[in-house]
């Protein structure tokens, strides 16, 4: 959330680090925390926590590439995260998406529109028998049809 | 004393407004001057009617549902805490077709108890499984597993006591379980409401497993869509901690058992068990060649027991009850119960328990009660993303393991999904393509390129070019990836794609109306 992300803080990272290098298996965990904190995982911090956990850099850089949910920049404004699988789809899914696309006048790509909102596609949030289904900054939303769905589309274009 | 009311901290409920609506009620109940305890319990699984509020009266509880925010007031006056009458009054939840006729053996407990009481638990049942498998042997305890004929229910179906033997049997100092909680299955959801609304059972279940195969370590991993699931098992393991149940006395065995929660991050393929090891041990999630089995050689190179979360909840019902129990329901080689989930566009949606056997047109027509929409059915997709597309015509088939693998289809972990006549089943193979190109780990070529061949080639069907030469190349394609991927994220993308092509064959021809979308 842009809001409580806070700005790069070196001895910040390193607490984080420090108290994640004695997991088995603490890559993850730890750069699930670091974004927790600074809303993505910054190139700074990279080098640390190679350093901390004996891995190469490309390692590291191997393993963000490969989970979508790691961010290397922190989001500019809200996020809208909408189901994009086949339940939703099921009960209107593509139009909204559609809808959504007009009226943010971006794709649903991650791409960013020009008042900071971003649109970005999830394979199912488990609302399935109550979609179409999103997060909007944060917050589930589920039933985004009628004025659900109108409602929705105010609050992020205001 | 006070008044109990119950307003679901499940995610399906949460997303219509229910914690706000709990708030409501907790400051008109102020307001009156009624004394009321407001309990966050799991969801029934009826969400058409969520979210269900239910006050507790002497004659048992009275639901209130689907309620909004709006609706508190005028509930409020029209008596809620007394279970007065109004519009969305339904009466006693459990005499609903829809809940009435589920067999409910793993799902018991869930929406009625508070989920992180452990008073609550006990009073309902629980801990009866693991108290009596704390007096057999490993060997006894997966006696009864066999007996129960439990498959795996997190796609695959692989017979559980088989699987739980070969971790028993398996020489080592130190074993693991591993929960398999990545649920990305589009359709589904019993998982997520298991760990919501009844976390205990698995904790439970983890724990007899933990006894039979000799493990000292457990791992729930939890994908990161699930915020609310990763909180509600997080605290019951806290709570069963401090209680004595997990840790140093693990519930008062010699051996310590611990569990601990971790979270994915946005990775489909890491629900295959031997990616979700990769991802555990903090690497990219990328499919491992078997053997070893994990079995044999899993976590850190450790005999490790992978199960899914539906498989372990199983357990204590099973242990309780007896194997028998548990298998004098089902259908051929599918005993006992399957939490199936009903989605898309379907009036009654949720979660339905029932034993195998039931015919899709049962779950769809009769307890889903046909389309939200007032639509005609068209197609159904059971089993996830990897599963096949059905016409009406084979609506008659039992929900059954073997029935669905004849038809080139699977059950997989139960997702249900309903799509009406204005869904284009050439859209939806493209879909399964698209899912399979972005979700692909990207070790075997016919699953990280042909995927994206077969995008392009079901553009120019929908194009309306060459129809039957790009058809015969569509159907070489997914031999090729059937044949030669090394998980089912690949293997089984055909399945989807094919059973479009082979059912709904006018939605490919050079003649379909273009445009249509679900
Ligand atoms: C691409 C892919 C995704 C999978 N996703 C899941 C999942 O989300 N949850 C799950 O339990 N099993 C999933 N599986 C199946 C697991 O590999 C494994 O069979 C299962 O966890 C074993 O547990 P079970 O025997 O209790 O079903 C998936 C398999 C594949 C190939
Ligand atoms: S089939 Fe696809 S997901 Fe499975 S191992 Fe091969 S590349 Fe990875
Ligand atoms: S498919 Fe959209 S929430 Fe499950």
């Amino acid at each position: 959330m842009p809001s409580s992300a806070k700005p790069w803080d070196a001895i910040r990272a390193q607490d984080i680090i420090a108290s994640h290098a004695g997991y088995q298996g603490a890559l993850l965990p730890l750069l699930q925390a670091i974004q927790i904190e600074f809303a993505c995982v910054p190139e700074q911090v990279v080098p640390l926590v190679a350093k901390a956990l004996n891995l190469s850099r490309a390692e590291i850089h191997g393993v963000l590439t490969f989970y979508p949910d790691f961010k290397r920049s922190a989001p500019v404004g809200p996020v809208i995260r909408l189901c994009v699988a086949e339940a939703c789809q099921a009960r209107g899914g593509r139009q909204v998406q559609a809808r959504l696309e007009a009226v943010l006048g971006c794709k649903i790509d991650g791409s960013v529109n020009s008042m900071g909102v971003a649109l970005e596609a999830v394979y199912c949030l488990g609302l399935c028998a109550s979609g179409p289904a999103a997060i909007v900054d944060g917050k589930l939303a589920a039933r985004l049809e009628g004025v659900r769905l109108e409602r929705l589309i105010e609050r992020i274009s205001a | 004393m006070s008044v109990r009311i119950f307003v679901p901290a499940d995610t399906a409920a949460v997303a219509m407004g229910a914690d706000e609506i709990a708030l409501a009620i907790e400051l008109g109940a102020r307001e009156s001057g009624i004394p009321v305890e407001i309990v966050r319990n799991g969801s029934r699984g009826h969400i058409a009617i969520e979210p269900l509020v239910e006050v507790e009266t002497a004659v048992g509880r009275v639901g209130y549902g689907p309620v909004t925010l709006a609706d508190v007031p005028g509930l409020i006056a029209a008596g809620l805490f007394t279970a007065g009458p109004h519009a969305k009054r339904i009466g006693r939840p459990e005499e609903t077709a829809f809940l009435r006729r589920q067999t409910r053996f793993t799902f018991s407990r869930c929406g009625l108890t508070d989920p992180l009481s452990l008073d609550d638990y006990r009073n309902h049942g629980g801990f009866a499984g693991f108290e009596r498998a704390l007096r057999l042997t490993p060997s006894e305890i997966i006696d009864e597993i066999d007996r129960s004929g439990l498959r795996g229910c997190g796609g695959a179906g692989f017979p559980a006591g088989l699987k739980w033997r070969t971790v028993l049997d398996a020489d080592g100092p130190r074993k693991y379980i591993v929960c398999n909680a990545d649920e990305g299955d589009s359709g589904t959801f019993a998982d997520r409401m298991l760990l919501e609304g009844d976390p205990f059972t698995l904790i439970e279940g983890m724990l007899i497993a933990a006894l039979a195969v000799g493990a000292s370590e457990g791992f729930i991993y939890v994908r990161s869509e699930y915020p609310h699931a990763v909180q509600a098992i997080r605290r019951a393991i806290e709570i069963a901690r401090s209680s004595g149940l997990l840790g140093e006395t693990a519930g008062g065995r010699t051996r310590p058992f611990d569990i601990e929660v971790r979270v994915g991050a946005g990775a489909y393929v890491c629900g295959e068990e031997t990616a979700l090891l990769e991802s555990l041990e903090g690497r990219r999630g990328q499919v491992r060649a078997k053997p070893p089995l994990p079995a044999h050689s899993g976590l850190w190179g450790r005999p490790t027991l992978v199960n899914n979360v539906l498989t372990f909840a199983a357990a204590p019902f099973i242990l309780a009850e007896g194997g028998g129990a548990y298998a004098s329901v089902g259908y051929g080689r599918s005993r006992g119960t399957m939490p199936f989930q009903l989605a898309g566009d379907i009036k009654f949606g949720g979660l339905f328990e029932t034993p195998f056997g039931l015919s899709l047109e049962e779950l769809i027509d009769s307890i889903g009660s046909g389309a939200a929409t007032g639509r005609p059915i068209r197609a159904v997709q059971v089993g996830g993303p990897l599963g096949a597309y059905f016409p009406r015509s084979l609506f008659g088939t039992p929900l059954d393991y073997e029935a669905f693998a004849a038809l080139e289809g699977l059950i997989g972990h139960g997702g249900v999904v309903v799509f009406n006549d204005t869904v284009d089943l050439l859209q939806q193979a493209r879909f399964a393509m698209e899912f399979c190109a972005v979700e692909s780990c990207g070790k075997c070529t016919p699953c990280r390129i042909g995927s994206t061949r077969g995008i392009e080639l079901l553009d120019r069907i929908a194009a309306g070019a060459r129809n039957a030469e790009n058809i015969d190349l569509l159907s070489d394609l997914c031999d090729t990836m059937k044949v030669g991927s090394l998980c089912a994220l690949g293997g089984l993308t055909p399945y989807p794609v094919l059973s479009a092509l082979t059912h709904f064959a006018e939605d490919f021809s050079a003649t379909r109306e273009s445009g249509s979308t679900s």
